[in-house]
């Protein structure tokens, strides 16, 4: 039984088709995996390495190394609340303490619901509107106490559920990248436009003799 | 153009000293060259570098002034300046490895490591001397078991990529990486896929801290009561350099030498952990003769001279073939020139084999120009035609594997089935017989029916003469009868008579007893019973009249009631012999028979008389490996109760029959043997330990072999446990880390030996036999890890037999209607059937049932027919 489902094994055989070395497919693919099912399971990571023709020990190497994927089970939301200096000194520790409160569980751990995974995050790049949280990567803030159960309480009640998909999915839209070119194909084009733009600069600027 | 230029040699200095270097090479390795030890961790001479421990960082000048780099990842280039010893390298050693022990664990007074560990070393030598690190380790759950054989205790590890990188870049089983990162960095394996390598032993030899244990050595012994000495694995016919530690009289673990010519360091799991068998409580330590159906244990005195009225008895017939030897994979060549010069020097017998139907006539491979491994890792072009070769030669297979990788050879593979070889080929051919004839016959030609492989051919410059090919030859499929392999290598070695051919049988040493005359009709020397060289017509008296039988005529003259003596020399044909109805059926109908063993084996637990043998590591000797190089085997341990090396055992029996055999140690013997062979010319026992000791010599001595080469320095922290226990200066004094290249050059013994040509032995294809109506194909292939004594008597191993199943393709299964753990009925020619559990591998070719052999020995059941060329079986739903 394959892991995938029919759709994204047929996504999943393009994905390995675009790169010259199939290996290079393992990170996209393990994003693939997260989007269907929520979290990198061992099936997945085994069913990946045998499309890209490495060891599952190496998928789950590198699956681990990356904060952004999964190995274990997480919530349908994951909400990372920034300590960072800017988040800091706006009352992010706090925000995360009181996180902690509504959502009753520590940094790290997940609802029994199965709802709320709640993790501490280093700097987002949202520090203009801090203190910030993100859920699954979409940002909110700057949060208040009651800004925040505003947030929880939206997000168990499914308000928010066309801004935030379920944790796995990146985005809803996916690239339609046609097949790979050949390289011949590439210079031969690039030669064409470098021409082309070489004769565009020479008659803008006849001086200059074609320097660019 | 200057020496200098041609071999592309630069001048840097270190520490203010003129040093020349081969343009290229790692800085690292130029300044050891030069003496001058740089400290470190991650590198390893054998692996690519990674630079990640940062151990041994050295200043280097630059446009800027001289900075810290890392010496093992800077290749040495023209007027480098280099410093290791300053105030800032000081600085920058005692950083690194105050920060690689913060999270390391102080526990090396329980830690197998402790005592050779060069983290250990390394810190008294160049670390701070203390730490300020005052906060909490991390801890992790110690040890847990990454396999069957190796344990893996994480608080240790201090990240440096070898075992990792050894798992994925050499053996090619990557199944331990490094999980996570930061400080929460770990070497794991995947949940539920444990480190299940054949060369995960090698591991915990480069594990530079106490992180990976091997689970037969864990807790045995400590650094310092070890003692060792240096030998050559004989698991198989590759002839790993190993060196032998023992602690009280008992084995405790064998270590991977370094040799460029054989095994890089590496050894396989069976080698390395093959120790315990010889420890095992089970050898027989006794003489032992059959009083009705059980031993009775007696003296060797009177088992001798029983020996000694059989063999008279039976002479007394006149017809001295009545007297057969079998010899196995245990003797040294020592053993096996006794034991043949017994055979045919004084009984006057050529019934002597040392191959139980999985071999190849030793006519055959001596008349097949012979290649060495470094040449066929860097011939132009490889052609196998050999059973799965990471399954019988495992470190070969490293060899082969690591040439491949690195674009100096490239791969051919012909047979009929798949293996581990297939992913590091360009090509791999299905044949048929017929096929493979053709093939032999024009593979170089244009009008070659296989014109894949010839394009690969042509296009690597292999010439129309097979000018720069190696012919890997072996069992491909024991189903197919030798015949056609020999067939196949002859005819292809008329066509191309400049391709040459690495013998690939698995078996130890039988390279020593084609040598030696361990095999039908050929003497010491590879010459005929016709060719005797004068000094062996000398020294050997009694000379067969007549070739003798082989195993398989062995046998069917036992079943005629023509064989009254048979001696099982280390040779186990009731559990080995391909076609195991007729070995045992044979068996039982021999007049009396000898077994020379070391444990109570299938064979010998149903013979007359059992005489006890010493093992591996019990005794001194030579052993030649499949490319005809000869090294020493040296005695570390003694042995249990009252065995007796093999050779001594035929000393005495000579002595029974009033003929001195002349030698009265394995000295004496290889003195000898370089006297009547003249394939042994210019070999001595001071040659083989002194200048030659870690590469050992290949026969015949040619030019090269002589050419004096400094014994490479020992890395220390590449293979720690053999360094320190040398520091400790035990005995092993013999061998130091430079060698002084000292050689005795040989006397008036540099003619060279007659070599049997391809001309001389005709090819005969044997008729195949058309494919029976219901039956499938055979595929017939060995594991690692079969069935043997061996691997039953180590207790780590034995867990890792490789269970009895027979696999099919998905597509065959669906035409038997048969799924995944079915039973299957699997019947052979003459009736004898066995069921087996049914594993789909679509690896398997359609229509080909695959059985693996050693892993099932059923009484009545034996898939392969020696009488037949292609053997087929029947296969049903049980």
């Amino acid at each position: 039984m394959s892991f995938f489902n029919p759709e994204n094994l047929e996504k999943a055989q393009i994905l390995v088709g675009l790169y010259p070395d199939k290996r290079s497919a393992l990170i996209p693919l393990c994003h693939l995996a997260q989007s269907q099912h929520g979290h990198l399971s061992n099936e997945a990571m085994v069913e990946i390495a045998e499309l890209v023709g490495v060891q599952p020990a190496e998928v789950y190497g590198t699956a681990s190394f990356y904060d952004m994927l999964h190995t274990e089970e997480v919530g349908k939301y994951l909400v990372g609340v920034c300590t960072n200096v800017a988040c800091l000194l706006s009352g992010g520790q706090e925000l995360l303490e009181h996180a902690s409160d509504v959502l009753g569980i520590p940094p790290g751990a997940t609802t029994e619901d199965g709802k709320f995974t709640l993790e501490e995050v280093e700097c987002v790049a949202h520090c203009d509107k801090a203190p910030c949280a993100q859920v699954n990567y979409r940002y909110f803030g700057p949060l208040t106490n009651g800004d925040f159960d505003q947030l929880v309480d939206d997000l168990k009640s499914d308000r928010l559920s066309d801004s935030v998909p379920p944790h796995g999915v990146l985005s809803r839209v996916f690239r339609d990248a046609p097949p790979m070119v050949p390289l011949e194909i590439i210079h031969q084009e690039r030669r064409v436009m470098d021409e082309a733009k070489k004769a565009r600069l020479a008659a803008q600027n006849p001086d200059a003799g074609g320097k660019q | 153009m200057s020496t200098d230029e041609s071999q592309n040699l630069v001048t840097l200095s270190i520490d203010g000293r003129e040093i020349k270097a081969k343009g290229g090479e790692l800085l690292i390795e130029a300044a050891e060259k030069s003496g001058v030890f740089i400290p470190r961790f991650c590198y390893h001479n054998r692996l690519p570098q990674v630079g990640v421990c940062r151990m041994c960082l050295v200043e280097v000048k630059g446009p800027r002034g001289f900075s810290l780099q890392p010496s093992c990842y800077l290749p040495v280039s023209e007027g480098m300046e280099v410093i290791t010893q300053s105030e800032k390298v000081k600085k920058a050693q005692d950083g690194v490895l105050e920060f690689l022990l913060i999270n390391h664990p102080l526990d090396c007074p329980t830690c197998d490591k402790g005592g050779e560990c060069p983290l250990q070393d390394q810190t008294l030598t160049y670390g701070p001397g203390e730490s300020r690190f005052a906060e909490e380790k991390r801890h992790w759950e110690k040890p847990i078991a990454i396999s069957e054989l190796v344990f893996l205790d994480r608080e240790r590890c201090i990240q440096c990529d070898r075992c990792t990188r050894f798992a994925d870049v050499v053996a090619g089983d990557a199944l331990i990486e490094f999980i996570g990162r930061g400080d929460h960095t770990e070497v794991n394996v995947f949940p539920d896929r444990p480190f299940s390598s054949y060369f995960s032993g090698n591991t915990v030899q480069i594990c530079p801290v106490g992180a990976l244990t091997a689970a037969p050595y864990r807790f045995k012994a400590r650094p310092w009561d070890l003692s060792q000495v240096e030998s050559s694995c004989m698991a198989c016919s590759m002839g790993c350099r190993i060196m032998v530690q023992s602690s009280q009289n008992g084995l405790t673990r064998y270590l991977g030498l370094d040799s460029d010519s054989v095994n890089h360091g590496w050894l396989c799991d069976k080698g390395r952990f093959g120790f315990e068998a010889i420890n095992s409580a089970d050898r027989v330590t006794s003489p032992m003769i059959r009083k009705g159906d059980s031993f009775v244990e007696t003296s060797w005195a009177s088992a001798l001279s029983l020996i000694g009225s059989k063999i008279v008895d039976a002479k007394a017939s006149g017809d001295p073939s009545r007297i057969g030897i079998m010899l196995g994979s245990r003797l040294t060549n020592e053993d096996i020139y006794a034991w043949v010069k017994l055979a045919k020097g004084v009984i006057g017998t050529d019934s002597v084999d040392s191959q139980l139907g999985d071999g190849l006539r030793g006519e055959v491979i001596a008349a097949l120009p012979r290649a060495t491994v470094n040449e066929a890792v860097s011939a132009k072009a490889v052609l196998a035609f050999t059973g799965d070769i990471k399954e019988e030669i495992p470190v070969l297979f490293l060899r082969l594997r690591e040439a491949i990788r690195n674009g100096r050879t490239k791969l051919v593979t012909v047979g009929t089935r798949s293996s581990s070889l297939d992913k590091l080929s360009e090509v791999s051919a299905r044949v048929t017989p017929d096929q493979a004839r053709l093939l032999a016959m024009e593979v170089t030609k244009d009008s070659s029916k296989f014109p894949e492989i010839s394009a690969v051919l042509s296009k690597q410059g292999v010439g129309a003469d097979g000018e720069g090919l190696v012919v890997l030859l072996g069992r491909e499929n024991l189903a197919w009868d030798q015949s056609i392999v020999e067939a196949f290598a002859l005819e292809l070695s008329r066509s191309l008579p400049k391709a040459k051919f690495l013998i690939t049988l698995r078996g130890s040493n039988f390279s020593g007893a084609v040598d030696l005359g361990g095999v039908p009709r050929l003497l010491p020397g590879r010459s005929s019973l016709e060719t005797a060289t004068p000094v062996l017509r000398q020294k050997w008296a009694n000379l067969p009249a007549q070739g003798g039988r082989g195993a398989k005529e062995m046998f069917n003259a036992a079943l005629r009631g023509e064989l009254d003596l048979l001696f099982l020399v280390g040779s186990d044909p009731r559990q080995d012999y391909l076609d195991s109805e007729l070995a045992n059926s044979a068996l039982d109908n021999v007049g009396f028979v000898v077994s020379v063993d070391t444990y109570l084996s299938r064979s010998s637990s149903s013979a007359d008389l059992v005489l006890p043998a010493a093992a591996f590591a019990e005794k001194a000797g030579t052993t030649t490996n499949l490319e005809g190089r000869v090294f020493t085997v040296n005695q570390k341990v003694t042995s249990p109760g009252l065995c007796r090396p093999d050779w001594t055992i035929a000393s005495e029996i000579a002595l029974e029959l009033e003929e001195d055999l002349g030698f009265g140690s394995a000295e004496d013997i290889l003195d000898e043997i370089a006297e009547v062979s003249p394939l042994h010319w210019g070999l001595s026992w001071h040659r083989l330990t002194k200048s030659a000791a870690l590469d050992g010599v290949v026969v015949p001595i040619t030019a090269t072999a002589l050419s004096i080469r400094p014994r490479a320095m020992l890395d220390q922290i590449s293979t720690p446990g053999i360094a320190s226990v040398w520091n400790q200066g035990l005995p092993s004094s013999k061998t130091s880390y430079f060698d002084d290249g000292t050689i005795e050059e040989p006397g008036s013994a540099s003619q060279p030996p007659a070599q049997a040509s391809v001309a001389s032995v005709e090819p005969i294809w044997p008729v195949a036999p058309v494919q029976p109506l219901g039956t499938m194909r055979l595929g017939y292939s060995r594991k690692l890890y079969g069935q043997g004594e061996h691997l039953m008597n180590s207790p780590h191993l034995s867990k890792l037999i490789v269970e009895a199943k027979c696999r099919i393709s998905s597509k065959t299964a669906k035409e038997l209607g048969a799924e995944m753990g079915d039973s299957l009925r699997v019947a052979d020619k003459a009736g004898g059937e066995s069921l087996f559990e049914l594993e789909i591998d679509d690896s398997v070719g359609d229509g080909i049932v695959e059985l693996i052999r050693g892993s099932f020995s059923n009484p009545g059941f034996s898939p392969v027919r020696s009488d037949e060329a292609v053997n087929y079986v029947k296969v049903e739903r049980a």
